[in-house]
């Protein structure tokens, strides 16, 4: 064989492994699809997404999932609230004042948050905050849609700080060198200009933060409280999307109606991230474009 | 007068980084809470016969053996899988393809694989393969739908890695008459490989955690014995971990051994983020 022939088939090799993503993402959608579409079909997409009852195992059966859409939300948007300022701050204060050797200690140690797997979060949150917030505010269980939405912030907190960061150390030094020229204080350039210039990065960091949030599954199983109901408020215990699949997966028999149900909240839970995922990469686009000089 | 002016400006910003820096010990402050609370209550149960014992009376007593070589089983398998796929990928989109349409899916494929929340990926492995390849609840299902899961980590940490290598390096071998593969071969993934053991280094910590995919793949809360092949269902550390307070009915006896595999788990998990952190900040310099 020449080399040329070599070549060409080394690289439609390559191609081909490069390609495995999407293959994955393809097949994902796929099973997801045939296993889940049947109970759409059954019992309509409008009757599935807005019935309030989840009463799969109850005779007649109800697959309605509004109160988990609503409980993933409910602690998503809590975990935002918590973690997007303390996040930014964070981020601001890392990239701007804390000094050079500081930095490459401060940075490392954020990653590491990031690398604790989830079920570690789940058992603090379970075991220790959750108890801990049951006295502070007098409930009868401490595993409510805000214990979750603490824990979900802490572990979106990395996602947020080390993307931000990034896009705010990413700005050209001239803006900020224009901006002191001026006679700028260092935090009016940081307010006024940095910020400013770095918000579709940063805007990123928190959609990405948020598809994190209302994808993670051990934590909120663990710790969200489990009660499939409408939330009514943080201090009562909800029943995310992600913790209802994995609740229940393991007692539904393969192909049953609850079976094809669980399947079906996954397809919405696809849907919800990635179209958080293609969100964050037009904003991404858009500071990418932003930062190279419109 | 402007002296004036410029002295509250001063003072405000004073007043502002003190909050900022309050802020990021905060963060600090969440982070030792966390690792302190698992190390107190965890140590108590670890000892040389707790990481190499049998557990016992279903899960109450005992130790935590098989778990330990049920996730180093999934570990190996999922890293067997993912490294040729991610390397590859990453080998094309970088020396072969630089850019163009296939290159821009391929990124966006990345990217969304990367998004997919933690418990798809447990529906998916159930899906192709417990089910219609027929490979059951075992090491070899769960270790394939890890792979997927940890696919975006190793190619994106490889790419990085390949595109740090000077384009110097591609010249000169080119200029010496070797094609594009012998250059890759050759010259390219030699000096990328720091930088790529790095990105399997994050994998290997990152498979050693995730649970929700292994739950309906690979997993199972109580067995007296090793797995004894690929088709085996395995004990691993932290689905016990969710199953021991959870499931069970002698909680007072579960859950110290529940801290006890946490504090496992996270020394593990900690001590390979390290390695890989190290091994980039060196890698970094010998760039520069």
């Amino acid at each position: 064989m020449d080399w040329k022939t070599k070549e060409k088939i080394i690289k439609y090799i390559l191609l081909f492994f490069a390609l495995s993503s999407i293959f994955f993402l393809t097949g994902i959608v796929i099973v997801l699809f045939r296993e889940g579409l049947p109970i759409f079909n059954k019992i309509g997409i409008i009757d599935f997404i807005f019935g309030k009852e989840w009463y799969p195992t109850y005779d007649p059966s109800s697959y309605g999932i509004l109160s988990l859409i609503m409980g993933s939300l409910l602690v998503t948007f809590g975990a935002m609230v918590f973690s997007v300022p303390i996040g930014l701050a964070s981020s601001v204060f890392i990239s701007y004042i804390l000094p050079k050797k500081l930095k490459t200690f401060v940075k490392p140690t954020i990653e590491l948050l990031a690398g604790i797997p989830s079920v570690i979060y789940g058992l603090f949150g379970m075991k220790i905050l959750g108890p801990f917030l049951k006295n502070v505010f007098g409930l009868p269980t401490g595993l409510t849609a805000l214990t979750a939405s603490i824990m979900l912030g802490i572990m979106a907190l990395p996602t947020i700080i080390s993307l931000s960061e990034d896009a705010i150390t990413s700005i050209p030094k001239r803006y900020r060198d224009a901006s002191l020229a001026l006679g700028g204080t260092r935090w009016e350039t940081i307010s006024k200009v940095i910020l400013p210039t770095a918000s579709s990065g940063i805007v990123t960091a928190v959609i990405l933060g948020m598809g994190r949030a209302i994808g993670e599954t051990m934590t909120v199983l663990m710790v969200a409280g489990g009660a499939a109901a409408m939330p009514s408020s943080f201090l009562k215990p909800v029943r995310p999307m992600t913790a209802t699949i994995a609740a229940e997966m393991g007692e539904a028999p393969v192909g049953s109606e609850h079976y094809q149900a669980l399947f079906g909240i996954a397809i919405i839970l696809f849907i919800i991230t990635l179209s958080f995922n293609i969100l964050a990469d037009l904003a991404s686009r858009r500071f990418k474009k932003k930062v190279s000089g419109q | 007068m402007m002296d004036g002016n410029l002295k509250s400006r001063h003072r405000k910003q004073k007043i502002v980084f003190a909050i900022l820096g309050v802020t990021l010990l905060l963060v600090l402050a969440i982070l030792a809470t966390i690792i302190y609370f698992i190390f107190v209550r965890g140590i108590g149960v670890i000892s040389w016969e707790f990481l190499t014992a049998m557990p016992q009376n279903g899960m109450t007593e005992g130790g935590i053996f098989p778990s330990i070589v049920g996730t180093s089983l999934l570990v190996l398998g999922a890293i067997i899988f993912a490294t040729p796929l991610g390397v590859f990928a990453a080998i094309y989109m970088t020396e072969y393809a630089h850019k163009g349409k296939i290159i821009t899916a391929i990124r966006v494929g990345v990217n969304n694989l990367a998004g997919v929340p933690s418990v798809v990926f447990g529906l998916f492995g159930l899906g192709i393969f417990v089910k219609f390849l027929g490979f059951g609840v075992s090491v070899l299902s769960g270790s394939l739908t890890l792979a997927i899961v940890i696919l975006p980590t190793i190619i994106r940490a490889s790419e990085e890695a390949l595109m740090a290598v000077p384009d110097e390096y591609r010249h000169a071998s080119f200029a010496m008459g070797a094609t594009n593969w012998q250059t890759v071969k050759n010259v390219v993934l030699p000096s990328a490989m720091p930088g790529i053991l790095t990105g399997v280094i994050l994998g290997i910590g990152r498979v050693a955690g995730e649970t929700a995919p292994i739950i309906f793949t690979a997993a199972t809360f109580f067995s007296m014995k090793l797995p004894s092949s690929a088709f085996d269902e395995v004990m691993a550390l932290p689905y016990n971990i969710y199953a021991l307070v959870t499931a069970g009915t002698f909680p007072a006896k579960q859950v110290p051994i529940a801290y006890g595999t946490a504090l496992v788990l996270l020394a593990l998990v900690l001590i390979i983020n390290l390695i890989a952190i190290v091994l980039r900040l060196k890698f970094s310099r010998n760039q520069e």
